[in-house]
């Protein structure tokens, strides 16, 4: 009875039920609606990706947002110097996030706990500092403005499509990318792979004595997820109309991890709940302060002192709490 | 080029030096104890100089007043140490080390907005202390004495805190501690109470350092973040944990940030940091460390 129940929430095809519920914001939410939207939708992307490392297989990377900012700079500058179509920019920028992810993972994933945090924090600041200074390609601290928006053309021959701004049409192609990602993403920690990766993070040992090459799998899931955050990118890039060096500072790597954990790494869909309430808190606390770090500080020591689970751990938790009152009581 | 001008250049990066490893030496020993990586180091090194600042305003008008200054941001920090070990920290020690990180990130974004809101986004300034406000010529180079009196200071400090580690008894525990921690709980001994004296002793070292570089820098929001990033790379390279590393790493990390400007202008960011991924790649434990169980 409890296993069937088990499976039956197991099989609810949650990502197209959020990407359907989600599509309806440009005609009933406003302008703002649909730019927070667009924000939550990228974030979301860029959290899940983080927790393949965080909460599957247990690799603590202080560099995620390398791969967000490599994504980000190769869609942009396929886009806007070379004037490459999106169509093959968006795969393009994955594509590369997730070489240097291989690359840069290569070395990362023979070191273990905070050895392995601080080189990708290494890692990261080097593609800053590139980033940074690296004029005749990214822009150097001007960053490269002006990305242009993918051609809109064949949305606006789809009927009922066609009288939306550019920007409800991009807010419409980003969840559509968004939840084909996250149904991916999902599809791999369900897997047979998935499922070594929690194994390996459970006990390393133990996977090493069945036979697994434990850093072989950790380097594949730290290319895929680089990867996913290089669609994340290149999706805030144009999103931001333009991208700049902060997008690989190392305190967005702070930020994307508050929001995973703020979600609940031990759920698939705890991130993107994360980047939904850190997202949503910072439009709201910000138009009343200019403190949103030290309000941002405060969540965190509350969420670490009072909720380690994050929201969707507490949540769940909350309702075994009433569950077993209900049925003690029945 | 000049033989005073590479001397120069040299003094410079000493000078870098000496103040990167008072800042470094305390993440250094609350990280080989505590294993803890405390992000919140450079927030305090921060608050040192804000409260160098204030303190100069209260005791007096005349610029002497800097050493007691100093003394007093210094104990005032090594307090809020206290405060925060004493009441977070201790409950997150059970904790995957994740979350002992973020609690310090909590710390940097809570610290630094503070000190925006208590002290403004302007730049304050402290004088040098009237003794050393003169400068000394050296080959051809004039030294501040100011400049100088830092790099005895370090050295100092240095030998100090290695003779207190390797000769005293409380110097034995802390080593013993950083060894193996539930032995040396089991023996009997309160290991609680040696996190909280490495966390205060630390939290001391960033609020003196802090202090002590307000005659050389303007004190500014955000020179919390930039000092942390460096003192993580100075340690990295000196090996996490190891007291003399931290020394000869914040020497290294000086003189590649003095002649690497030199020799790549405007690309002696990324030669830091490829110097710190290369020495993770080749001696996780950096160079004068030892690796980790």
């Amino acid at each position: 009875m409890r296993t069937s129940r088990f499976i039956a929430a197991r099989s609810i095809p949650w990502t197209l039920i959020v990407f359907l519920v989600a599509a309806w914001v440009p005609w009933l939410g406003s302008r703002y609606d649909t730019f927070l939207g667009t924000q939550i939708a990228i974030d979301a992307l860029f959290a899940v990706s983080l927790n393949l490392l965080l909460g599957t297989t247990g690799l603590v990377s202080f560099g995620h947002v390398a791969y967000f900012g490599i994504g980000s700079y190769a869609c942009g500058i396929l886009m806007k110097t070379y004037g490459v179509p999106f169509i093959l920019a968006f795969p393009a920028s994955g594509l590369v996030a997730a070489g240097f992810a291989l690359v840069f993972g290569f070395f990362c994933v023979r070191l273990s706990a905070i050895y392995f945090a601080m080189l990708t924090l290494a890692f990261s600041q080097i593609v800053w500092a590139i980033c940074f200074k690296w004029n005749a390609v990214t822009g150097g601290d001007q960053g490269l403005p002006n990305i242009p928006y993918p051609s809109f053309d064949w949305m606006s021959a789809i009927p009922g499509l066609g009288d939306l701004r550019i920007a409800d049409q991009f807010y419409l192609l980003t969840i559509a990318l968004v939840a084909l990602s996250l149904a991916a993403l999902r599809q791999i920690t369900r897997s047979p792979f998935g499922r070594m990766l929690t194994t390996i993070r459970d006990n390393p040992e133990r996977a090493a004595f069945i036979g697994i090459n434990v850093r072989a799998y950790e380097l594949a899931a730290f290319s895929v997820a680089g990867g996913f955050a290089g669609f994340a990118g290149a999706l805030y890039g144009i999103f931001n109309r333009g991208v700049f060096a902060d997008y690989v500072f190392w305190s967005k790597s702070a930020e994307v991890m508050i929001m995973t954990i703020l979600g609940g790494i031990n759920y698939f869909w705890g991130p993107p709940v994360g980047a939904f309430a850190l997202v949503w808190l910072n439009q709201e606390i910000t138009s009343y302060t200019q403190y949103w770090p030290f309000v941002l500080g405060v969540i965190l020591l509350v969420l670490l002192f009072a909720f380690p689970g994050g929201i969707v751990g507490g949540l769940v938790a909350g309702f075994g709490r009433v569950r077993r009152l209900v049925y003690r009581h029945a | 080029m000049a033989a005073s001008f590479l001397f120069s250049q040299f003094v410079g990066g000493l000078t870098t030096a000496m103040f990167l490893f008072l800042i470094a030496s305390g993440l250094s020993l609350v990280f080989g104890v505590m294993r803890v990586l405390n992000f919140a180091h450079g927030s305090f090194y921060m608050f040192g100089a804000y409260l160098a600042w204030e303190a100069m305003r209260w005791l007096s008008p005349s610029p002497e007043a800097f050493w007691p200054a100093v003394l007093l941001a210094a104990l005032g920090i090594a307090a809020l140490g206290f405060v925060v070990e004493r009441l977070l920290l201790r409950h997150l020690y059970g904790q995957e080390e994740l979350y002992q990180l973020l609690f310090t990130y909590a710390l940097v974004l809570i610290l630094g907005d503070a000190a925006k809101f208590i002290w403004g986004t302007g730049e304050l300034s402290v004088s040098r202390p009237p003794i050393l406000a003169s400068s000394l010529s050296l080959f051809g180079t004039d030294v501040p004495l100011y400049n100088l009196f830092i790099m005895v200071l370090g050295p100092a400090i240095a030998v100090g805190g290695w003779l207190i580690l390797s000769r005293s008894g409380a110097g034995r525990m802390v080593r013993a501690a950083s060894y193996d921690r539930e032995m040396l709980d089991a023996l009997g001994a309160n290991v609680g109470g040696i996190f909280t004296g490495m966390f205060v002793v630390s939290s001391f070292l960033a609020g003196l350092s802090g202090a002590l570089v307000t005659p050389i820098i303007s004190i500014v929001p955000g020179m919390d973040v930039e000092i942390i990033v460096q003192a993580f790379i100075v340690v990295v390279i000196g090996g996490l944990g190891s007291f003399w590393g931290t020394f000869w790493g914040s020497v290294i990390y000086g003189q590649v940030l003095s002649f690497g400007i030199l020799i790549f202008p405007g690309f002696s960011l990324f030669s830091v940091f490829a110097l710190m991924a290369v020495i993770l790649i080749l001696r996780p434990w950096g160079l004068f460390g030892r690796p980790i169980r």
